[in-house]
């Protein structure tokens, strides 16, 4: 146990002398009960200082004297205890770095909104009537207060606008950072000059209100970012290796080398690809391939990662690791992917790019044309200019997005869809075409019994007490049917899975099998597909007729797809029979079946290069690429977890019909968002002028910007108001899709 | 004029007392768990678990 230890050892950290702390994630922490059990678990471990529960986050924080116990054991507690946990590696996909940023967003808006608060209070006195050694005062502390803010607060946009500068463009930060240096500068010359108006108040206003916009808009990707880590964190896998000298041990996958023996018991994924050198069993690689029919290995056949093995024992000889795997040839494809889509623009940026050229020509020609009226009145005529960059500062544009999104989001998050980002929400709007994986996405990937239409009962309990033990798809389905007809499953003895064929017991002194058509009737020519005969003695009775069930609401979210005009599609790698039956029933005629994962690729940019803007629903890993080249993408909860980070939103639930539903809050969300930059542009149309003429005062600048958020905001509420089409009532409470594979215990 | 003098001080430092407090708070991982605190409360004392284990 002792090399063992010392992988988790990594994870552990000394906060003090002597003492190490480790922060755990734990999924199925959910209420106060849990909470309890694992701090009230562990703190009687006498080498635990302290354990505490985030339910929040759902992680665990464990401090522990150095040397009385380890990481593994602490672990092994935690499961003891009943919770699913694995170290949380705040370095993966920069979780730390975001906590960090979100931190310092949260700091400096509330530094801005102190300073904003203070200063508003100054200068509602100056409006009111102070005259001059009270301005002057007033105009002194302001400046005092708004300095080392604006230098502290605006930070995010500086660096940005910095960024976006040297990269030889613009972005919404360029406006807002010159909007708000000129009008601090210039607020300074003025005070010092004891002048009567002073922009201090407008400055850091400015500043606070699209800070709100900007912690929004991370607040969002934070919620998003932690709930799919919490799904990664569910299926963390492991391999179990066999040593020289024949001793079994549990290790990470990245210390998995090509030539070690691996061990993959019945109900595990295939960790690595290898070729099979002892046992048998049959694989069910719909994730890997799209195929929904299991298939049958035996010693000598390649396996590759992400296979589910069914029924038996597999010793495997690792073939590849690292770059030359399966999954590594997965990834290559999908930078590939990533890189040929290129940047898309976000809406607020391409907004940016318009916007700030023309404000400030706009600024520039107010200047000159001042200074040609006056005769030569530069102070004046900056003046004016400055109070006119101020005064068109997109305050407005900056919560447009943020404000919209951060809703949209939270409306789909409440029915358990995910949104990884703001550009996803916006691309989503865009999209005319949805290219659908079959297995496992429009199908549940589970069997359900469909034939003959008339089964005897003593057939169908003889068939469930040969099944109720079995891993395989087809078994489940089989017991469920069962259970579904109230059928007592009969007490079959001696049962024994024939890996590869099926299932083999004794009933009242005769032999039983259930299993693969061939197998129970050599004869049988029929192909063994989804396909189960039960033999009793030496005549096969019946044979089963098994079909991949389609999630609920398919039809439905086809129906709903088209009627918004949105072209739906298949791409799958299965059989084309299969493809063509689901395809059939949807009354979808554009399909394409056994496709690999390259070729899912290039039908995915072909689409792109006629102009099309795809969805593409994904979960297996074959479809990984495809997630990533597609304009927008889905995936289920249940994908596999390269899909799942793929994808840019991931919906929980067994029903299909959150893509309907992110679609229409996608576009609703879009629409609002041009409404909102329709607002702040009505805005300026009223504004410009004003300020071009030089009527505009601090008090001018303070409302008009308050009231244009507020329009802003509010109209960005009203989706919370949105009606969507609803999933039927099968829907389970909590949205989980049943877990289809036993949870993973890590071989000791 | 006396009067600003005083009270524009206090002013400030009580809104930057608020402010300190806000910081303080977030440096130490107040706002790091605001659901669990929720369900903490429902929790029983620490008492009542020693005499659990007695």
């Amino acid at each position: 146990m002792a090399e063992v230890g010392a992988r988790n050892e990594v994870w552990t950290r000394e906060v003090a002398p002597g003492i190490l702390h480790m922060d755990l994630v734990a999924p199925g922490i959910h209420c106060a009960g849990c909470v309890s059990r694992i701090e009230k678990g562990l703190a009687p471990l006498p080498a635990v200082t302290r354990a505490r529960v985030n339910l929040s986050t759902k992680r665990i924080g464990i401090d522990w004297r150095r040397g009385e116990t380890d990481a593994d054991a602490l672990i092994e507690a935690v499961r003891d205890l009943g919770f699913e946990a694995r170290p949380y590696d705040s370095g993966q996909s920069g979780a730390a770095e975001r906590e960090a940023s979100g931190r310092r967003l949260l700091r400096s808006m509330a530094v801005a909104g102190f300073a904003a608060a203070n200063i508003m209070l100054l200068s509602v006195s100056v409006w009111a009537g102070a005259e001059g050694a009270t301005r002057d005062l007033f105009h002194w502390l302001s400046a005092m207060i708004a300095l080392p803010t604006i230098a502290y607060a605006g930070r995010p946009f500086f660096d940005s606008a910095w960024t976006a500068i040297k990269a030889r463009s613009l972005n919404m930060d360029v406006p807002i950072s010159l909007a708000v240096l000129l009008a601090a500068a210039m607020s300074l010359a003025e005070t010092m000059r004891g002048a009567e108006h002073a922009y201090f108040d407008a400055a850091v206003m400015l500043l606070f209100f699209l800070l709100v916009g900007r912690y929004l808009d991370h607040m969002m990707r934070a919620r998003a970012q932690s709930a799919v880590t919490q799904l990664l964190a569910l299926s963390a896998t492991g391999a179990t290796a066999i040593d020289a000298d024949g001793t079994r041990r549990a290790r990470p996958v990245s210390d998995i080398e090509p030539g070690m023996l691996v061990v993959v018991t019945a109900g595990e994924r295939v960790p690595v690809d290898g070729d099979v050198i002892d046992g048998s069993s049959d694989l069910d690689r719909s994730m890997v391939t799209g195929e929904a029919t299991p298939e049958a290995v035996s010693p000598g056949q390649t396996v590759h990662a992400g296979t589910l093995n069914l029924t038996g024992p597999l010793t495997i000889r690792v073939t590849a690791a690292g770059e030359d795997t399966f999954l590594a040839e997965i990834v290559r494809l999908m930078e590939g992917a990533e890189h040929s889509k290129g940047r898309y623009v976000r809406l607020a940026d391409r907004a940016a790019r318009l916007y700030a050229p023309s404000v400030h020509v706009l600024a520039a020609f107010t200047f000159l044309g001042w200074l040609a009226w006056t005769g030569g009145d530069w102070h004046l005529s900056l003046l004016i200019a400055i109070s006119t960059l101020i005064i068109t500062c997109p305050c407005a544009l900056g919560l447009a997005v943020p404000a919209v999104q951060i809703v949209a989001s939270g409306v789909l998050f409440r029915r358990g869809i995910l949104v990884k980002d703001g550009a996803a929400l916006e691309k989503l709007g865009q999209i005319d075409t949805v290219v659908f994986d079959k297995t496992g996405t429009l199908t549940m990937g589970e069997p359900r019994l469909t034939g003959p239409a008339v089964v005897d009962t003593s057939d169908l309990a003889v068939a469930a007490g040969l099944a109720q033990g079995s891993n395989h798809p087809l078994s489940k389905a089989m017991a469920a049917e069962a259970i579904a007809k109230g059928v007592i499953p009969a007490a079959v003895s001696d049962i024994t899975e024939v890996a590869g064929c099926g299932l083999e017991g004794t009933l009242q002194g005769r032999r039983v099998r259930l299993g693969r058509p061939s197998w129970c009737d050599p004869l049988n020519e029929s192909p063994d597909g989804m396909t189960l005969s039960l033999q009793l003695g030496d005549r096969v009775a019946v044979t089963f007729q098994f079909v991949d069930q389609l999630r609920p609401d398919v039809p439905k979210t086809i129906e709903e797809l088209r009627r918004r005009g949105i072209r739906p599609e298949i791409l799958s790698g299965d059989a084309a029979g299969a493809v063509e039956t689901v395809a059939d029933e949807l009354a979808i005629t554009r399909y394409r079946s056994a496709q690999t994962p390259q070729e899912k690729l290039i039908y995915i940019d072909r689409l792109a290069a006629e102009g099309r803007r795809v969805l593409m629903v994904g979960d297996g890993i074959n479809d990984a690429p495809a997630l990533a080249a597609g304009h927008a993408s889905m995936a289920p909860a249940g994908a596999s977890d390269i899909g799942r980070t793929a994808a840019d939103l991931v919906f929980t639930g067994e029903s299909l019909l959150p893509v309907v539903q992110g679609v229409d809050v996608a576009r609703s969300s879009n629409r609002l968002v041009t409404q909102n930059f329709g607002l702040a542009t009505t805005y300026n149309l009223i504004a410009i002028p004003i300020a071009v003429l030089g009527f505009v005062t601090p008090l001018v600048a303070a409302v008009a910007m308050s009231a244009s958020s507020i329009i802003v905001t509010g109209n960005a509420l009203r989706l919370r108001w949105i009606k969507l089409a609803e999933p039927s009532a099968s829907q389970t409470i909590n949205g989980e899709r049943p877990a289809t594979e036993p949870a993973k215990q890590v071989a000791a | 004029m006396t009067n600003l003098i005083l009270l524009i001080p206090v002013a400030l430092f009580l809104g930057g007392l608020g402010l300190l407090a806000f910081i303080w708070a977030l440096r130490h991982n107040q706002f790091e768990d605001l659901d669990g605190a929720a369900v903490r409360i429902l929790e029983d004392d620490e008492d009542e678990l020693v005499d659990e284990k007695q």
